[in-house]
């Protein structure tokens, strides 16, 4: 399907990764979610822990992720990737697990499976990408929306009163015990791509610890759900969502554990 | 206790259920506290060996049920139980893991509704057991035990018949099966081999592609064919349809009843038997398949001129048994809700009464 809606004339980065199925991505020109599922895949490909990894996919924009990540994968309830998530790692338990979720599905449907399944330690990686929408469904208030953010939803834009400060549920769940390692990346520059691939490195390089949970919050944009241009809308996460979302690892484990980087 | 061997013991329901679990070798359970089943989770949390399956505790049957969908689409034994409010909470798991064809066993240890309702037993979840609870055009293989033993046995045949179609099988139980002690025969360990499937998703294997679990099929043409090929599915489990026939050869008049029902149905015939009243009982034993033949079967007998359907219910079944008679003798219903259990008293004083107006007519 994807092929043959997206044509691949204009791809000027040639795939040769086999952690990558090498179907062109499905998302709008500019969405940070294609740079995130790469980064994802490149980790996975150089640790060689593509026969050890499961993945689950959430509802939203990224409900096909198993169309690009070659990993097994499940697709979870809206919410409940967390959930799946669980289950398999508990029965696989030497296995790398993560889920991969938008803020709709982690911190609005799925909060409660969210914040329990940290509160556990379950020993997951959680990648979290927040661009303040809910984009697969049109555009519609998200629960990270910021104030005064016009949306389908919100047409004279978030008001407070109404529908509460967006959350900032990466600070919430870094409270928890059970968070072994929780920062906040973003894509909006190869700068912080990098900070985001070392990030996620070492999100699965501490599974192996069994040590609790690591929650990678990425702040991500949405052009088409946004209504701006690519560069507009890196723009306007720069100057309005870091200053409210800002940047930074928010728990380091307790001991820094030395991380094999070959 | 050595689980190797076969054992005879007097056992709770729900905690004769659990050590069944332990003895088909389930890789997990997953549950959440709710009246009146919470004795599985208890148990489990008691007796499963160091060496066996995960035991969690989670924070809701919603993510009980998404927990069993992630491990059972990574090739495990797994199963949760509930009571109807818990139940009602798992259905969009339920869709989902129907859908995604994914085999695990749901136990419903059924309490009284609509609503909080009481604790107290009750088959007031028929309707959203074989009829489909959840969303989309789905089907549960619905064991419906009447004793201990079967709640035991029903564990292992449950597993047998989910992993034979890759499908969610249902344990429709009540409070009261899960409440009683009686004698069980629990089988050895063992008994009930596990083979990893290989559409399970464990990690892709270098010489195969990716193993996906889903239901997501956003193409209508697409979809249309997984619903195509759900209910062939659904039309090949009609084979395990199963009932009992207890002195329906001669019978009059044809009680209709399962589970719990079906034990004070069993008594109520045996009081119109020594009232001279030809009574014979049907006891369904698999909700879905229904066993419609065998009702059929009856409608057709010379000497059958009533049914008379019991449930612990407004009367849900009972549409079934309709269905099946299809209109060749009256079909008559008599229940009790809200978690009052008829006595046989009861269920005597309706077939006299249905047997009396059918000479009045003749």
């Amino acid at each position: 399907m994807e092929n043959t809606m997206i044509s691949c004339e204009n791809l000027v980065y040639d795939n040769h990764m086999h952690t990558l199925t090498g179907t062109a991505f499905h998302y709008c020109p500019g969405c940070g979610h294609g740079v995130a599922h790469k980064v994802i895949m490149e980790v996975v490909q150089e640790m060689g822990i593509q026969e050890q990894t499961v993945g689950v996919a959430p509802v939203g924009c990224s409900v096909f992720a198993y169309h690009y990540m070659n990993v097994d994968m499940q697709e979870a309830a809206h919410g409940r990737a967390s959930a799946v998530a669980t289950g398999i790692r508990r029965v696989l338990p030497d296995k790398f697990v993560f889920s991969y979720q938008g803020d709709g599905d982690l911190a609005a449907i799925g909060t409660a499976e969210t914040i329990h399944t940290v509160n556990r330690g379950e020993n997951i990686l959680m990648i979290f990408v927040n661009n303040g929408i809910y984009g697969m469904t049109g555009g519609q208030m998200a629960p990270t929306t910021l104030a005064g953010a016009v949306t389908s939803t919100s047409p004279r834009g978030r008001d407070i009163a109404v529908s509460g400060s967006p959350i900032k549920i990466t600070d919430m769940l870094a409270m928890l015990p059970g968070a072994y390692y929780v920062t906040r990346q973003s894509i909006h520059n190869p700068n912080a791509v990098r900070k985001l691939k070392k990030a996620i490195r070492l999100g699965f390089e501490y599974q192996k610890l069994k040590k609790g949970t690591c929650f990678i919050e990425v702040v991500s944009n949405c052009p088409s759900g946004w209504k701006m241009t690519p560069v507009e809308s890196m723009k306007w996460m720069e100057e309005n969502m870091f200053p409210y979302y800002p940047l930074g690892d928010i728990k380091l484990p307790a001991q820094p554990i030395p991380v094999n980087n070959n | 206790m050595n689980r190797n061997e076969s054992e005879v013991r007097l056992m709770k329901g729900n905690e004769a259920m659990a050590e069944a679990a332990i003895r088909v070798g389930i890789h997990a359970y997953f549950g959440y506290p709710i009246t009146p089943q919470s004795e599985v989770l208890e148990y489990l949390m008691e007796e499963m060996p160091e060496d066996g399956g995960v035991v969690l505790q989670a924070e809701s049957e919603v993510a009980s049920i998404n927990m069993v969908y992630g491990a059972a689409g990574a090739g495990t034994r797994v199963m949760t139980s509930s009571s109807s409010p818990g139940i009602s909470l798992m259905q969009e798991g339920i869709s989902y893991i129907a859908a995604a064809e994914l085999p695990c066993l749901i136990v419903n240890v059924n309490r009284g509704g609509p609503g909080l309702g009481t604790i107290q037993p009750s088959q007031g979840d028929y309707f959203q057991s074989v009829k489909g609870g959840g969303h989309g055009d789905y089907r549960l293989l619905v064991l419906a035990p009447n004793s201990v033993q079967e709640m035991v046995d029903f564990v292992f045949e449950g597993f047998r018949l989910a992993e034979k179609y890759r499908n969610p099988i249902l344990l429709l139980a009540d409070g009261a099966l899960g409440q009683m002690m009686e004698k069980v025969e629990l089988p050895p360990a063992g008994s009930l081999p596990h083979v990893v499937p290989e559409w399970a998703t464990r990690g892709k294997a270098a010489n195969r592609s990716q193993n996906i679990v889903t239901s997501l099929h956003i193409e209508p043409e697409n979809m249309e064919k997984v619903n195509i090929h759900l209910q062939a599915k659904y039309e090949t489990m009609k084979v395990e349809v199963r009932s009992e026939s207890l002195n329906t050869e001669d019978a009059e008049i044809v009680l209709v009843a399962y589970g719990l029902s079906a034990r004070i149905a069993e008594k109520a015939c045996d009081l119109a038997r020594e009232k001279g009243i030809r009574a014979g009982l049907l006891r369904p034993i698999t909700l879905f398949p229904y066993p419609e033949a065998a009702i059929g079967a009856l409608a057709e007998s010379g000497n059958v001129e009533n049914f008379l359907v019991l449930e612990m219910n407004a009367g849900q079944m009972v549409e079934d048994v309709r269905l099946a008679v299809n209109g060749r003798k009256p079909v008559h219903f008599y229940g009790r809700m809200g978690g009052m259990i008829p006595s046989p008293e009861d269920v005597l004083h309706e077939i006299e009464k249905i047997v009396e107006h059918s000479s009045v007519k003749a």
